[in-house]
């Protein structure tokens, strides 16, 4: 008896909606971040359940495949916020204005 | 030697760029290298007046081509040089003159810090002037025209640390490039009209006219006619002159009296074919000269700078030119043009020695008893009055009585009686130089110092040129000069109206003792006082003969303030129109601009959720149209 593909879907739209809450509700830059980290995961979880509903091996080589992109924008992502942070002295996006126009 | 005549221009050129570029090392010697060179260039040109005398008078117009000058499109300029009558009496009288004066400079300058530079500019000046004299075309003419331009701006200026000096030097430059403006536009109507910038198509080759309607002539020549002006201080573009004596006084001799000024009037007797088809251009030039020599005689007479009066004395001899090129007695215009160059070379570098010997005071009512201190000086610049003022037999008398005398022959009452009124003037305002400067008590400190030997030795040359080149010039029964010039200028056709010519002689001569007469009356030793005193006494009369008649002043008026208000009332409608509608395209560019950046708010968050916003409509996009 398989899980059915629903619970997998429901939970990746919770998640993601969790994420997405996180990423534009909060003004912390690591929170964001963590954010993103969270919707990454609910579209992992979206592809592996496809993948394992249509028996194939695609998409869950596609997750890896976005992990390991993952990991290298947290190595970027985070290094962008230490050195906003050094040089502002705060990691509140909304103070990061600078580029505007 | 006529092949050389090149080097006749090409001499004084190099030798100007030796004494530009290291003039400063050379020292005293960069006079000597300036006057050996125009010597030399004098006797090329000597070599070249003698070869063409041994040909037949029909074979005299030689053109010598030293190079291809200007390719482009139709227009070809070859670099020719044209040896004629004309062109080498010219380069005679360049070159001979102007090595007196170059070698009166070099004791003149010895106490100057820049030879180098000074001697220079005197070597570019008369190679240009020579290229003007020699060019067998209006290219080259023209080149000349604007070189003898910039080389009267330098040497006028050449003291430019002083500010009238320089300000000078500007208003030569300025006045004059009115009239050269006027020729370039003729010379444009030349090239319309003719496709040819060749003498020998424009003004027609030996005998023939050139094909030219009359209203097209008259353009032409109204427009080279204002160049001439400009350059040769006439009215209305004489203002430049006087104050161009701020130069040092051998370039007042060389310039401003012997040669600069002169090229206005070869331009008029090189071009008298053009004029003479325009009758109406003819009777202009007539009619501006004979104006001239009358207003700038009177204006001398109000002078108290002594090289002012005999800047205006340039200009009514100057006149006298032009009304005898006016009433088409060219040669006699150029007879008078060498015998002027000979005595008022002479009677400026006079007035140099006086200010030589006594730091540089020029002023008569600060002169006076000279004639003790500098006899050499005094006996020369008396020698340099005679002559001016016409008394037989010295050169005045040949050339400028001898343009009245033939006015008078051919019935041309109105100039005959004002022009004898311009010649009594001459002779009065001469006079009154000598009597005011050289005789009576003096009314300067100390003692002047009589020139030096090297300073008198070109002086004395001048004064036999100036005692009897005229005679020579008019020797034989058609005059020597005009019939060697016969075939450029064409014969002069003498009338038998009017008075005999021994009636007119007295007349004549009457009317310079006259002159001379009523300037021993007014300016004896005895009546010092009175002349002195009269711009107190008469202010009207003095202010008006002084300012020459306040036309420097009515043009400073017109520029200064007509000119400034007008400049300023465009200066306003360029800022609030123009700048105006400029800058209003601007400022609603940056307006409209200003709405962009509400969508570029560098918040973060923001751009975040519009990513979603897109992300969502896309999805509801995908499933509404499934």
């Amino acid at each position: 008896m398989r899980t059915p593909i629903a619970y997998f879907l429901l939970l990746s739209a919770i998640l993601f909606a969790l994420g997405s809450a996180s990423v534009l509700l909060r003004r912390n830059a690591l929170r964001i971040f963590m954010g993103v980290e969270l919707q990454l995961n609910a579209v992992n979880l979206t592809l592996v359940a496809f993948s394992r509903m249509h028996l194939e091996l695609d998409g869950q080589i596609l997750a890896f495949f976005s992990m390991v992109v993952a990991a290298a924008e947290v190595v970027v992502g985070l290094a962008i916020i230490v050195a906003v942070f050094r040089r502002t002295g705060t990691a509140d996006v909304d103070r990061a204005d600078v580029l505007r126009g | 030697m006529i092949d050389l005549i090149g080097l006749a221009i090409a001499i004084p050129l190099v030798a100007a760029g030796v004494n530009m570029l290291v003039g400063a090392r050379l020292g005293r010697y960069a006079g000597w290298l300036a006057t050996g060179a125009m010597a030399a260039s004098f006797a090329i040109a000597l070599g070249a007046l003698l070869d063409l005398l041994s040909l037949p008078a029909g074979d005299r117009t030689q053109v010598v081509t030293v190079a291809e000058w200007i390719r482009a499109g139709a227009a070809t300029v070859t670099l020719d040089l044209r040896v004629d009558p004309l062109s080498i009496t010219m380069a005679m009288v360049v070159t001979g003159v102007g090595s007196l004066i170059h070698l009166y400079a070099i004791g003149y300058m010895e106490h100057d810090p820049r030879p180098g530079r000074f001697f220079g500019y005197m070597n570019l000046f008369c190679a240009f002037m020579l290229a003007l004299v020699l060019a067998n075309d209006f290219v080259l003419l023209y080149l000349g025209w604007e070189g003898v331009g910039l080389c009267s701006y330098l040497l006028i200026g050449f003291w430019s640390d002083r500010p009238e000096a320089a300000s000078a030097a500007k208003k030569a430059f300025i006045t004059t490039r009115v009239g050269d403006v006027m020729l370039l536009l003729g010379l444009f109507a030349i090239w319309i009209h003719f496709g040819s910038f060749d003498f020998d198509t424009v003004l027609g080759a030996e005998g023939s006219l050139p094909e030219i309607a009359t209203g097209t002539a008259t353009a032409i020549s109204l427009l080279m006619l204002g160049g001439a002006v400009g350059k040769s201080a006439q009215l209305p573009l004489h203002v430049w002159l006087p104050d161009a004596m701020a130069g040092p006084t051998p370039v007042s001799a060389l310039i401003h009296a012997a040669t600069m000024v002169t090229a206005g009037v070869y331009l008029v007797v090189r071009t008298h074919v053009l004029f003479e088809i325009s009758e109406i251009a003819l009777t202009v030039v007539a009619v501006i000269g004979l104006a001239g020599a009358l207003y700038a005689g009177f204006a001398s007479l109000g002078q108290y700078d002594m090289k002012r009066a005999l800047a205006y004395s340039t200009m009514s001899q100057l006149g006298f030119m032009f009304l005898a090129a006016g009433l088409g007695f060219s040669a006699v215009a150029i007879s008078l043009l060498v015998a002027h160059a000979f005595y008022k070379a002479l009677l400026f570098l006079t007035s140099g020695n006086v200010m030589h010997g006594l730091h540089d005071e020029i002023d008569v009512r600060r002169l006076g008893g000279l004639v003790r201190d500098m006899p050499w000086t005094a006996a020369l610049f008396a020698v340099g009055a005679l002559a001016l003022s016409g008394l037989p037999p010295f050169s005045g008398y040949f050339t400028k009585d001898a343009i009245l005398e033939l006015a008078s022959h051919d019935g041309e009452v109105w100039a005959y009686v004002l022009g004898s009124l311009g010649a009594l003037v001459s002779a009065w305002y001469i006079a009154r130089l000598f009597f005011t400067a050289f005789i009576g008590d003096r009314r300067y400190e100390g003692r002047a110092h009589e020139a030096s030997t090297l300073m008198r030795a070109p002086l004395v040359v001048l004064a036999i040129g100036a005692l009897f080149a005229g005679m020579w010039l008019a020797l034989t029964p058609d005059g020597r000069l005009a019939t060697f010039l016969e075939p450029v200028v064409g014969t002069v056709a003498e009338g038998h109206a009017g008075p005999s010519a021994q009636v007119l002689v007295a007349i004549s001569v009457v009317l310079t003792l006259l002159g001379i007469a009523i300037a021993w009356r007014l300016y004896r030793p005895a009546a010092a006082e009175r002349w002195i005193s009269f711009p107190e006494r008469e202010p009207g009369l003095a202010g008006a003969l002084g300012h020459a008649f306040y036309i420097d002043d009515l043009y400073a008026w017109i520029v200064g303030t007509v000119g400034l208000r007008g400049a300023a009332a465009l200066e306003g409608f360029d800022r609030i129109v123009v700048d105006g509608a400029v800058n209003g395209v601007g400022r609603l560019a940056v307006r409209l601009s200003g709405l962009a950046p509400i969508w570029q708010s560098g918040k973060v968050r923001r751009y975040a959720l519009s990513f979603l916003a897109g992300g969502v409509a896309l999805l509801v996009f995908a499933v509404v149209r499934v």
